[in-house]
C-alpha cells in the first residue's frame, strides 16, 4: 500500500523552477530553444505519469480549463481534456455547434463570457488565422492556448512532434526531416518549421508546387535574419527522402482538388504518397509521423502508416504528455514567479 | 452672405503654381481676388491665417458615405463633417450603398441630403451597372443629367470585359470618367497582400497581379473605345508603370492612390506599425484588423513605386477611399473583418508627415494631388474646384504645417473610428475650412481644440 501511494505523488514537483516567460501559447515563433527544452523535459516527467497504474496527479486541482472548439477535432480536443483531467483540473468542453455561436454571438463576446466564468486557461481552435491572438488581446485574466488557427499555427502539435522525434533520435541538430504534402495550407507544418529550425534540424519540404509555401521561403538565402534560411525545397519525393531520418506526411484535404490546386488524387498518389517502396531511400528505420487525421491510401500507404517505423500512435500519447506540461507551466507560472 | 477675407497666410495654389504671401477675398461664395494688399470690404468677415498655409479646398474622388442603407457606419452629414475637418471641401460619394445609386432619383436624393448637411460639397458617383450587379449597363446619360460626376461599381470591379468595353464606349457621350476598382475576382480570393506577411500570418493572399491584370485590360479597352478611364486606388508598382505607359501614349487615363497605400506597408498587419523586423515573433497585437483594406496594404517595393509615381505626376490624385465601419465590423478575426479605413480626418496629416516631411516630395506637388489634380480628373464637372483663381468656388483650407497631434479616433467626427493610426503622432493640421465662402470648420473656435 505504501508504495502505491508513493507512486501517486505528483511528478512535476513544486521544485520545478525552470523559467517560463509565456502567458499564452500562441505559436512556436516566440519559443527559444530553452523554452522548448523546458517543455520537453517536463513532458518527459508527465509521460511517466501516464505510464503509472494511477494516472492522476493533483497538480492543477482547483484550476479550470475550457476547450473552445470552432472546428471539428478528435485528437486535439480529447488530448487537452485528458491532459487537464490527469492533472486534476476541471475541464469544460465547449463546441461552437450547439452553443450561442449558432445564435450569432461574436467570437469576442464568447471569449469574454468564458473568461467571466473565471477559467484559468482557454484552449481555442478556430478556422480563422489569428483567432488566438484576438483572444489574447481581449482576455486579461485567462491564458490562451492555440489549438490550431486556420492555416496559421498549431504549436502544441509541433511540440508533440518534436518530443516524439527527440525520444527516437536524441539530438535533432543536423538530422533531416522531410515534410511532404499540402504545406501551404498546413498549420502543423508551419509551427513545426519554427520549432525544428530553431533546434537545428535540416528540414526538406516536398509537395506539388501549388501546395508549397513559397512566400514563406522566397529570398530566404539572401535576406539577413530570415528565419527559414536553412529550409530546403525538393518537389521530387524520391530525392527528398534520400538519407532522411524522419518523414512527416500531411493530410491532403479533398477541397484542394476541388479548387484546382492538383489535377487528380491519382496523380498526387503516384508522385507524393509515402509508401514502402519510397521509404527504402530514407535511412533504415527512419521515423514516419503524421499529425492525423490520415487519409490512408492517399498521402500515406496503409503499410507505412501501421508499419514498424510508424510513430503515429506514439504521437497521440506524447500529445497528452506535452499538453500536460504546457497546462502545468501556464497555470503555475505565476506561483513560480510571484 | 458677408464677404470673407483670409489674411496673413502663405497661399499655395498649385493650379497657378503660386506659393507666396497673399490675402484671399471671397465674395458671394466665389474667389473674388487674390493679392498681397487686399483691404477687407465693408462688413467683411476676416479669417486670420498668419503663420499658416492657405490653399484650395481638397477634393476627394473616393469617399464612402454609406447613406442610404448603412447609416450606422456613416451618414452624408457625419461624413461631410469629417470631410471638412480633414480639409476636404468636395467629396465624391461612391454609389455602393443600399440600394446602390443607379437611378436619377437616387442621385438626386444624395445631392439633397448633402445640401441639407451644408458642409462639404458632395458630388454623387453613380453605378456603371444596374444594381451594381456587373451585368447590364446603367443609364449613364440620364444619370449624368441628374448630376452624377462619374461612374463606378466600386467595392466590386467591372469584372466582365465586355461590360467594361461598353461602359467606356458609352461614356464618350458624357465625357465622364468610368472609375474601375481593379480586382480580377479569380485571383483576389484573399484578405491581405500575397507575400511574406500574409503567409507568415496564415492569411489567404491577394497578389498584385489581381490588380495589374485588370489595369492592363482596362487600358487596352480605353485605347479601343477612346472612353475616359480612371483607375481607383492603385496599389502596385506594375499598375503605376502601366498608367505611365498609357499617359505617354496620350490615352485618356488617370489614376488615384490612397494615403494608406502611399504611406503604409503590409508589415503594419503584424501589429508593429511597420517598425522592427518582419521576422520577429508575433505579439497579440498582430492581425490588426484596422489594417485590412482592399486593395491590401502592400510591400515597401510597391509603396516606394507609388511615391515615385506621385512625385512624377503619374498619379493624378490622392483619394482617401474613406471607408467607415462600426467597431463590430473590426472586433473580430482578420478574415471576418470588413475591408476599409476611415481616412478623411487623417489623410492630409499622414501624407504631409510621410510624403513631404519624411520623403521630401514637394509640398506643392502634394497639394496639387489633393486639389487641382482630382478636380481635373472630373473634367467639366470639376471646373472651378481645387483652385483659388478668381471666379473659382470659394473653397479653401488653412493648414498649420508645424502642428503635431496624436490620432485619437474617439474624437473623429466620422462614425467610422476604424484607423490603424490610433495613437500615432502626425505633423500637419487642418486649422480651418471654408466652403462656398463660408467658414464651416475652425479648430481655433471649436471648444475641444478642434479635434472634438
Amino acid at each position: 500500500m505504501q508504495s502505491v501511494k508513493a507512486k501517486a505523488t505528483p511528478t512535476p514537483s513544486p521544485g520545478f523552477t525552470a523559467p517560463w516567460p509565456h502567458r499564452h501559447i500562441l505559436d512556436l515563433d516566440a519559443f527559444s530553444p530553452q523554452d522548448i527544452e523546458t517543455v520537453l523535459s517536463l513532458a518527459q516527467s508527465m509521460k511517466q505519469v501516464l505510464q503509472r497504474e494511477v494516472k492522476k496527479v493533483p497538480s492543477l486541482r482547483g484550476k479550470t480549463i475550457i476547450t473552445c472548439f470552432h472546428e471539428p477535432s478528435t485528437r486535439t480536443r480529447i488530448s487537452f481534456e485528458t491532459a487537464g483531467k490527469l492533472l486534476s483540473a476541471d475541464v469544460i468542453n465547449m463546441q461552437a455547434t450547439g452553443s450561442s455561436v449558432e445564435k450569432g454571438e461574436s467570437l469576442v463576446d464568447t471569449l469574454l463570457t468564458l473568461q467571466a466564468t473565471a477559467c484559468d486557461v482557454l484552449v481555442l481552435r478556430h478556422p480563422h488565422a489569428g483567432a488566438p491572438y484576438l483572444a489574447a488581446r481581449w482576455l486579461h485574466r485567462t491564458s490562451v492556448v492555440n489549438a490550431g488557427d486556420g492555416t496559421h499555427a498549431h504549436p502544441t502539435q509541433a511540440l508533440l512532434d518534436i518530443f516524439t522525434l527527440r525520444e527516437h533520435l536524441g539530438t535533432l541538430e543536423g538530422r533531416t526531416i522531410v515534410i511532404v504534402g499540402d504545406i501551404a495550407h498546413s498549420r502543423v507544418a508551419r509551427s513545426n518549421l519554427w520549432g525544428l529550425v530553431r533546434l537545428g534540424m535540416r528540414v526538406v519540404l516536398c509537395g506539388p508546387p501549388t501546395l508549397l509555401p513559397w512566400d514563406l521561403l522566397n529570398g530566404r538565402k539572401e535576406t539577413p535574419g530570415h528565419p527559414f534560411a536553412t529550409v530546403e525545397v525538393e518537389t521530387d519525393l524520391d530525392k527528398a527522402l534520400e538519407g532522411a531520418d524522419a518523414v512527416m506526411a500531411l493530410r491532403l484535404q479533398k477541397e484542394r482538388m476541388q479548387t484546382g490546386l492538383i489535377p487528380s488524387l491519382r496523380e498526387y498518389i503516384a508522385l507524393w504518397q509515402v509508401n514502402e517502396h519510397r521509404l527504402t531511400r530514407a535511412r533504415p528505420g527512419a521515423l514516419v509521423l503524421h499529425p492525423g487525421p490520415m487519409n490512408e491510401g492517399v498521402e500515406i500507404s496503409p503499410g507505412v502508416a501501421h508499419g514498424a517505423s510508424s510513430v503515429i500512435q506514439e504521437q497521440v500519447t506524447n500529445g497528452v504528455a506535452v499538453r500536460m506540461a504546457l497546462l502545468y507551466l501556464l497555470c503555475t507560472a505565476q506561483e513560480r514567479h510571484p | 452672405m458677408r464677404p470673407l477675407l483670409v489674411r496673413g497666410g502663405r497661399v499655395i495654389d498649385p493650379s497657378q503654381a503660386l506659393d507666396a504671401p497673399a490675402q484671399v477675398l471671397l465674395v458671394n461664395g466665389r474667389v473674388e481676388a487674390l493679392g498681397p494688399d487686399l483691404a477687407p470690404p465693408d462688413g467683411a468677415q476676416v479669417l486670420d491665417a498668419t503663420g499658416l498655409v492657405v490653399c484650395p479646398g481638397f477634393v476627394d474622388l473616393h469617399t464612402h458615405l454609406r447613406e442610404p442603407g448603412e447609416e450606422e457606419k456613416e451618414t452624408i452629414a457625419t461624413g461631410a463633417l469629417a470631410g471638412v475637418r480633414g480639409g476636404f471641401t468636395t467629396l465624391c460619394a461612391m454609389p455602393n450603398t443600399l440600394p446602390p445609386i443607379d437611378t436619377p432619383a437616387l442621385v438626386e436624393a444624395v445631392r439633397r441630403r448633402a445640401e441639407e448637411a451644408g458642409l462639404a460639397r458632395v458630388l454623387p458617383i453613380a453605378c456603371v451597372s444596374k444594381g451594381r450587379q456587373g451585368k447590364e449597363l446603367a443609364e449613364l446619360a440620364d444619370l449624368a443629367r441628374a448630376g452624377a460626376v462619374a461612374f463606378s461599381d466600386d467595392g466590386s470591379p467591372v469584372a466582365n470585359a465586355f461590360l467594361m468595353r461598353t461602359a467606356l464606349h458609352y461614356s464618350t457621350l458624357t465625357g465622364l470618367p468610368i472609375i474601375n476598382h481593379l480586382e480580377e475576382p479569380a485571383l483576389a480570393r484573399g484578405v491581405a497582400h500575397e507575400g511574406w506577411v500574409a503567409s507568415r500570418l496564415g492569411l489567404p493572399g491577394i497578389p498584385p497581379q489581381a490588380e495589374e491584370s485588370m489595369a492592363g485590360r482596362d487600358i487596352a479597352l480605353c485605347a479601343l473605345t477612346g472612353g475616359r478611364l480612371h483607375l481607383a486606388h492603385i496599389s502596385t508598382a506594375g499598375t503605376a508603370q502601366m498608367v505611365r505607359w498609357a499617359k505617354e501614349r496620350g490615352l485618356p487615363v488617370t489614376a488615384e492612390a490612397t494615403p494608406h497605400h502611399l504611406c503604409l506597408t503590409d508589415e503594419w498587419l503584424l501589429g508593429t506599425r511597420g517598425e522592427g523586423s518582419p521576422f520577429a515573433p508575433l505579439s497579440p497585437s498582430a492581425y490588426d484588423t484596422h489594417c485590412k483594406v482592399n486593395p491590401p496594404l502592400r510591400t515597401r517595393f510597391h509603396r516606394d513605386a507609388l511615391q515615385r509615381a506621385l512625385r512624377e505626376g503619374v498619379i493624378d490624385a490622392i483619394a482617401t477611399d474613406h471607408a467607415p465601419h462600426t467597431p463590430v465590423d473590426k472586433a473580430c478575426t482578420f478574415q471576418e473583418a470588413s475591408f476599409g479605413i476611415s481616412g478623411l480626418e487623417t489623410a492630409f496629416a499622414l501624407c504631409y508627415t510621410i510624403l513631404v516631411a519624411q520623403e521630401g516630395i514637394p509640398l506643392l506637388r502634394l497639394l496639387e494631388a489633393l486639389t487641382v489634380g482630382p478636380a481635373r480628373v472630373l473634367g467639366e464637372k470639376g471646373k472651378g474646384l481645387g483652385s483659388l483663381r478668381p471666379g473659382s468656388a470659394g473653397d479653401l483650407v488653412v493648414l498649420d504645417l508645424r502642428k503635431r497631434w496624436t490620432v485619437d479616433p474617439s474624437r473623429f467626427a466620422s462614425k467610422g473610428k476604424n484607423t490603424p493610426l490610433a495613437g500615432v503622432t502626425l505633423q500637419g493640421m487642418v486649422v480651418a475650412t471654408v466652403v462656398g465662402g463660408r467658414v464651416v470648420y475652425d479648430a481655433r473656435s471649436s471648444p475641444t481644440g478642434g479635434r472634438g
